[in-house]
């Protein structure tokens, strides 16, 4: 039998994920990551009795799988939270996710995963991997494997995917990437499963359902000097508070008014300034990306159409992809884009298929 | 899911068929409430005080001394509260003594008396087996000593305390001695006078009764409250009606215990040494924590340096093998456990804990295909550090 550990996390997707997986015969286990909260905070989710942690539980025992929590609290406060502490410091806006998909997830938890003797690892994202089988090739030979957007695009989680390479997704499977969540809902209820109408999870885990602000503020007081508020002409407006406590398109909390709206359109770390204006100025129809990953471990070309998604929630625009010669790449937009935000990642689409992506500069 | 060779009769024990036959009959025909003046009442009231002659039998004392509770922990805390508000109620005396090594169920009981009831605590250090020394309850005791309570036998580390020369120290000097026997019970004589000891807690579970049935020794004159008031059952001590078959069941697995006492050890007490030795010559940088001798037949626990307990605990389920812990914490946590703390062990030591003890359901090839894998898991649990 097929052995497989399933990422649980204590909600729908990854406990369908579990009894999918089950039911069609392989041998699994269930895991759960014990992420880091703020110390403090911990209380609400303190071992033994996390909510979480406690239904994941419950959920594997009605499968009749075995269930471990796993401690990954050290490797994620180093590397996720202090990676998103950092950027914030810079003056970017960071998606942690990102990283803690590569580093935490499919990295210390697929590395335990093998270690159970684990074939795959499956998780609960709304994504599809499928495999290019060249004709007369075997089957598994090198840079087959494809990361495709779910069939349900309201709920597609390739964007926070796109960080993953050749041999993790060799090892990943994505039990509820076929369906629609409402239909995942459904088998949740007729599987009986105690996870069925938990709500979905929105926020950052280690905010706790706090504004970033304020966790910026207690965990990196030094990223909160204050300085300039300048109009894209250079004119002096008023005083921020530090530039971690703004996102580019904010409009509201600016701390001043103006007889028309003004929005966050730049945050210059280097003078510690923070660059206002009106709406048309938040519009660009380029920007570049750094620090790239493909999923078949090369670009498709030097240059290439696609569409391209800048954040999480944003919704996917054509324009060209262009290779500089640092090995950086520059997109450039068919039409103007607000609130290109540096930090967050601008992944490339061509059609379903999952292209790669990269830190926006 | 398959089922695994379990090696945690430390942690529970499954119910003795025989003792399951004879509480049956209490969940429907026999159903009565023992407080009840009718026939049924009758009934069930003489079941539950031949239960009470029978667990007064093993333990060598007054039926009267026998209060039946939920478990051992309730029995931990109607010792340690009950002596406890009696004792400074009638002559002021406030303090109580106990150890650093206690079950949560002493220790966090103390804990609450000291910070929200205002009574003073002296907790006792150990030596390097985690044993309580007598001296050392000597130099704790205080004019005002209330009640002082050390465990029978340690749940993590099996070590065994010596429970009468204690027991001498707090009688000479008028200190009431409570011991926690919860883990102790399946395998070491529990006669209170031999022991000296004038409170005893006992739970069902860990001698194969059933769980949520415990009881607690109280000798005759001990001054005690009720912690839990109403209806007066058992002697105005712990109101509530009791629970009749696990009453009955609880009897009966104790008399059973005592009476297979020898047997039983005789087939544990040699497996349990084949472990220790083979596992201390198979894997290196391994020890033994507790007492190398004064410990529980069934009882076996180690430390491995390198290695993170949980995921030992992890990589052993998932091979078929299920055992405990020092932290025994299900979520990820793999701190340390207090006990494992205090055995004098560096962090990277005292992190990697494994807990593995046996029972009746106990073969010799089990132990031998877990003496084969283990080696290798640790092996693997300290490569994924």
């Amino acid at each position: 039998m097929t052995r497989v550990v399933v990422a649980m996390s204590g909600g729908v997707d990854s406990s369908v994920a579990a009894a999918l997986l089950k039911h069609q015969g392989y041998d699994v286990i269930g895991m759960m990551l014990r992420l880091w909260s703020e110390p403090g905070k911990e209380d609400s989710n303190r071992c033994c009795t996390p909510d979480a942690m406690a239904l994941a539980r419950r959920v594997a025992a009605q499968l009749d799988i075995p269930f471990y929590a796993l401690d990954a609290r050290e490797p994620f406060r180093s590397i996720v939270v202090q990676y998103f502490l950092d950027e914030y410091a810079s003056g970017t806006t960071p998606n942690p996710c990102l990283l803690c998909n590569r580093t935490i997830r499919w990295r210390f938890l697929l590395k335990h995963a093998l270690a159970l003797d684990a074939e795959f690892m499956a998780t609960g994202h709304y994504v599809k991997v499928s495999q290019d089988v060249k004709a007369g090739s075997a089957p598994d030979s090198k840079q087959t494997w494809k990361l495709l957007r779910a069939d349900d695009r309201s709920k597609d989680q390739s964007y926070v995917l796109h960080v993953l390479d050749q041999d993790q997704l060799k090892k990943s499977m994505f039990p509820v990437g076929d369906y629609p969540k409402d239909k995942i809902r459904m088998m949740a209820k007729e599987f009986g499963l105690p996870t069925a109408s938990r709500p979905d999870s929105q926020d950052l885990c280690f905010l706790a359902g706090e504004d970033y602000r304020e966790f910026i503020k207690r965990n990196a007081p030094e990223s909160m000097v204050s300085g300039d508020i300048r109009s894209t002409d250079g004119q002096l407006l008023s005083r921020h508070t530090g530039l971690s406590q703004y996102t580019i398109g904010q409009r509201k909390g600016l701390g001043f008014s103006s007889p028309n709206p003004m929005y966050v359109i730049e945050k210059r770390s280097d003078s510690n300034t923070l660059v206002v204006g009106y709406e048309d100025d938040l519009g660009k129809d380029e920007l570049q990306v750094k620090d790239l990953n493909w999923i078949s471990g090369y670009p498709p070309a030097d240059s290439f159409r696609a569409e391209i998604k800048i954040r999480y929630t944003a919704r996917e625009a054509w324009g060209e992809v262009v290779r500089l010669q640092d090995d950086n790449f520059q997109v450039r937009f068919d039409h103007p884009q607000r609130d290109i935000t540096p930090g967050q990642a601008a992944v490339f689409y061509q059609g379903e298929i999952v292209l790669g992506g990269g830190i926006i500069v | 899911m398959k089922r695994n060779i379990y090696l945690d009769y430390a942690a529970t024990t499954p119910l003795d068929e025989r003792v399951l036959q004879i509480m049956l009959p209490f969940f429907d025909q026999e159903f009565g409430n023992p407080s009840s003046i009718h026939r049924y009442g009758q009934k069930a009231e003489d079941a539950v005080e031949t239960a009470r002659e029978v667990v007064a039998e093993v333990l060598r004392c007054k039926p009267t001394e026998v209060i039946f509770t939920s478990c051992g922990s309730e029995s931990d805390n109607l010792a340690l509260k009950g002596v406890g508000f009696a004792r400074r109620s009638q002559n002021d005396r406030d303090h109580i003594i106990t150890s650093k090594v206690e079950h949560h169920a002493v220790s966090l009981t103390a804990r609450q008396m000291q910070d929200l009831f205002g009574f003073d605590v002296t907790w006792m250090d150990v030596d390097s087996s985690g044993m309580i020394l007598p001296q050392v309850v000597d130099e704790a005791i205080q004019e005002n000593s209330a009640i002082c309570s050390v465990m029978y036998a340690n749940n993590e580390i099996g070590t065994i305390n010596p429970i009468n020369e204690i027991a001498d120290i707090c009688r000479k000097k008028g200190v009431i001695l409570h011991s926690d026997a919860v883990q102790a019970a399946a395998y070491l004589p529990v006669h209170v006078d031999q022991l000296g000891v004038d409170l005893l807690s006992l739970g069902g579970h860990k001698f194969y009764g059933p769980k949520g049935v415990g009881a607690l020794y109280v000798r005759k004159g001990t001054p005690i409250l009720p912690i839990q008031t109403g209806g007066g059952q058992e002697f105005g001590l712990r109101s509530g009606t009791q629970n009749v078959p696990y009453i009955v069941g609880f009897a009966e697995a104790l008399r059973l215990t005592d009476l297979e006492r020898e047997s039983r050890i005789s087939h544990l007490k040699p497996t349990r040494d084949h472990i220790i030795g083979s596992i201390l010559a198979s894997i290196p940088r391994s020890k033994l924590t507790g007492h190398r001798s004064e410990r529980l037949p069934n009882h076996c626990s180690f430390v491995f340096e390198g290695v993170d307990g949980n995921l030992l605990l992890t990589l052993l389920d998932a091979d078929g093998f299920s055992c405990s812990s020092g932290s025994a914490c299900k979520t990820g946590n793999p701190e340390p456990s207090e006990v494992i703390q205090l055995l004098g062990l560096s962090r990277e030591w005292s992190l990697g804990s494994l807990r593995i003890s046996l029972g009746q359901g106990t073969k010799a090839e089990e132990v031998e295909k877990f003496l084969t894998q283990l080696p290798g898991l640790v092996e693997k649990a300290r490569k994924l550090q």
